[in-house]
């Protein structure tokens, strides 16, 4: 009915009603679509482009064809660094999704009870993930400096002296500790995201279980647990690729070199350093190295989402 | 009854620890930046004896924060501002068009949710100065706005979608025309959804320090993140103006999270929970 009306409203113009509906819409959509292709789309796929290319600066012109990939592979001045940081951005998710996402399902557990102050709880837990990350990194530097720093002033002072290391000093502390830290910032994405799933879950069920004489714990795994699965999907997909990604808290707490001796570098500092920074003492970036590197993350994150993708539609088609 | 009481207990210590965990370096940062050097290795945790500005001066005129502000500001506005216009506009088309052309751009515009624009930067780089950008706060701009384009349609296209049919049937019959019925009908329908992206997007540009750090070394054109990151460098051993750095680069979004606590969550989590 409306579509005869408006057709003989605008009947007489040299477009047909149709095709002037169409051009409405790409004039609906074209700024986004620009801005995001330039800007965004564009770039990502000139970047696989790039990494075939090799050049000093900002000129990667020669093509090289997979010489880059090989290098990163096999060559030994790349080879040791770029495992290194690969191994180590799955080790700085792993924590994440272990620690982050665990104490998220708690916190989020414990806040679905109603009981008072629960909104307070909620609000603090959350408030670090609007700090900028590159606050968190140099005030935890400063809480964890060795002879300074609060943390090691309360070891010291309740007794724990052997305790009171050089936190970001040790190979093998300073990752762990540096990913933690970033647990306690972002820790109040998965608690919320958990929380909005466990409000979703009927009263009546839980209720009724209870009266069964089920204690919280089982509820837990036994009701709650199974009916999160999805929420939990989202919040593991999430976590992978926020951290897969991560520079700034490194770069922070560790420089752009993951110090020490490059046992927190992860491949956003490594992309940095080869494609933008340029590694020091030379200075200049090597554009097609950073490239491929950047590819490779896209590749592992693709490979990542496309997982999930499949398991979601897997799980949902059981369900 | 009495295994409820346990668990409720429980439960309090729990959260109380964690937000004391959460708090403490927090409360602490913020007053030991109004404390001398000597106080805050004495006596870090009490309140200030020697009330100081010290720290608060020297990044204002050392560090010429109130540029970083104006930048950041700047920066934070106009994109916001391109994101929502821009954003609506086409989460409008993407779903009360009916065709494949925009069901395949949804689907290649939130894919952009899972694929970090980061990764893209060697080829921003180029691009950048090849608009003679660099060193300025318009290179950041585009950028953003790009970076925001995923969770705008995600967020509004959803909202949309749920408006009722009837509503545009009707102000079709009277003659409107689509950019009739967005402007006087879907924008101002739109408002909280536009709240959420808003604050999603205002959290992620604020805070961001990559782009500035790729691009921008001018001192005219730095933003706040990088101004920390650099006078935290010259800083490092002078806690006071180290902490009052932080602490200027902190408060702001902390004010705002304090009154606005339930749009920030809400936003910062929107690509993941609905509504």
């Amino acid at each position: 009915m409306s579509q005869t009306i408006s057709s003989a409203k605008r009947n007489g113009g040299l477009l047909s009603n149709e095709n002037r509906r169409k051009i409405t819409w790409v004039l609906f959509l074209l700024p986004a679509l620009i801005i995001y292709l330039t800007f965004m789309a564009g770039p990502l796929f000139d970047s696989l482009r790039l990494s075939l290319y090799t050049g000093e600066g900002y000129n990667p012109t020669k093509f090289v064809g997979f010489q880059n990939y090989i290098d990163l592979f096999t060559n030994p001045l790349w080879r040791e660094k770029f495992f290194g940081a690969v191994r180590h951005t799955f080790i700085f998710f792993g924590i994440h999704m272990i620690v982050q996402n665990s104490l998220g399902l708690l916190f989020a557990n414990l806040l679905s009870f109603d009981f008072k102050g629960r909104n307070f709880f909620r609000t603090i837990i959350f408030t670090p993930a609007t700090l900028s990350v590159l606050v968190t990194g140099f005030l935890w530097t400063l809480i964890l400096n060795p002879n300074w720093g609060a943390v090691n002033k309360i070891l010291i002072a309740v007794g724990l002296r052997e305790w009171a290391l050089p936190w970001l000093g040790r190979e093998n502390l300073a990752l762990p500790i540096i990913s933690l830290t970033s647990v306690w910032q972002w820790v109040g994405m998965p608690t919320v995201m958990f929380l909005a799933g466990l409000t979703g879950i009927s009263d009546e069920l839980l209720e009724a279980a209870r009266i069964d004489g089920a204690t919280e714990w089982d509820i837990f795994w036994r009701i709650k647990f199974p009916l999160l699965k999805p929420v939990i999907g989202i919040v593991a997909i999430l976590t992978f690729v926020d951290n897969f990604n991560a520079f700034d808290v490194i770069y922070a707490m560790a420089g752009a070199k993951g110090e020490p001796s490059y046992s927190t570098d992860l491949l956003a500092t490594l992309f940095y350093r080869t494609g933008i920074a340029g590694e020091h003492p030379v200075g200049i970036p090597n554009m097609g190295m950073g490239a491929a590197i950047a590819t490779i993350t896209f590749l592992i994150l693709m490979s990542g989402v496309l997982f999930w993708l499949y398991m979601s539609r897997r799980n949902s088609e059981e369900a | 009854m009495r295994r409820i009481k346990i668990n409720q207990a429980l439960s309090y210590i729990l959260l109380t620890v964690w937000s004391v965990i959460v708090l403490f370096p927090i409360w602490t940062l913020l007053i030991n930046s109004f404390k001398p050097q000597k106080e805050i290795f004495k006596d870090p945790f009490g309140f200030p004896k020697n009330f100081t500005f010290d720290g608060y001066i020297a990044a204002w005129k050392t560090g010429r924060f109130d540029l970083y502000f104006t930048n950041s500001l700047i920066v934070t506005v106009l994109s916001l501002t391109l994101i929502l216009l821009v954003g609506s506009m086409a989460a409008y088309a993407l779903a009360k068009w009916k065709s494949p052309a925009a069901n395949f751009l949804y689907v290649f515009f939130i894919a952009g949710l899972m694929i970090p624009i980061r990764l893209g930067t060697i080829d921003l780089v180029r691009l950048i100065k090849a608009l003679n950008l660099q060193d300025t706060i318009w290179s950041l701009i585009p950028v953003y706005v790009a970076m925001g384009m995923p969770i705008a349609t995600f967020v509004l296209t959803a909202f949309i979608k749920e408006l009722p049919n009837e509503m545009f049937d009707a102000a079709k019959v009277d003659g409107a025309s689509e950019w009739q019925v967005y402007s006087r009908i879907v924008l101002p329908l739109m408002r909280p959804a536009l709240a959420t992206v808003a604050i999603f997007n205002m959290i992620k540009i604020w805070n961001d320090f990559w782009f500035p750090l790729v691009f921008i070394r001018a001192e005219e054109a730095r933003t706040v993140a990088l101004g920390v990151s650099l006078l935290f460098g010259q800083y490092r051993t002078d806690w006071t103006r180290a902490l009052a750095v932080l602490s200027l680069a902190a408060v702001p979004m902390l004010i705002l999270y304090i009154l606005l606590a339930r749009e920030f969550i809400k936003g910062l989590t929107a690509g993941a929970v609905k509504g």
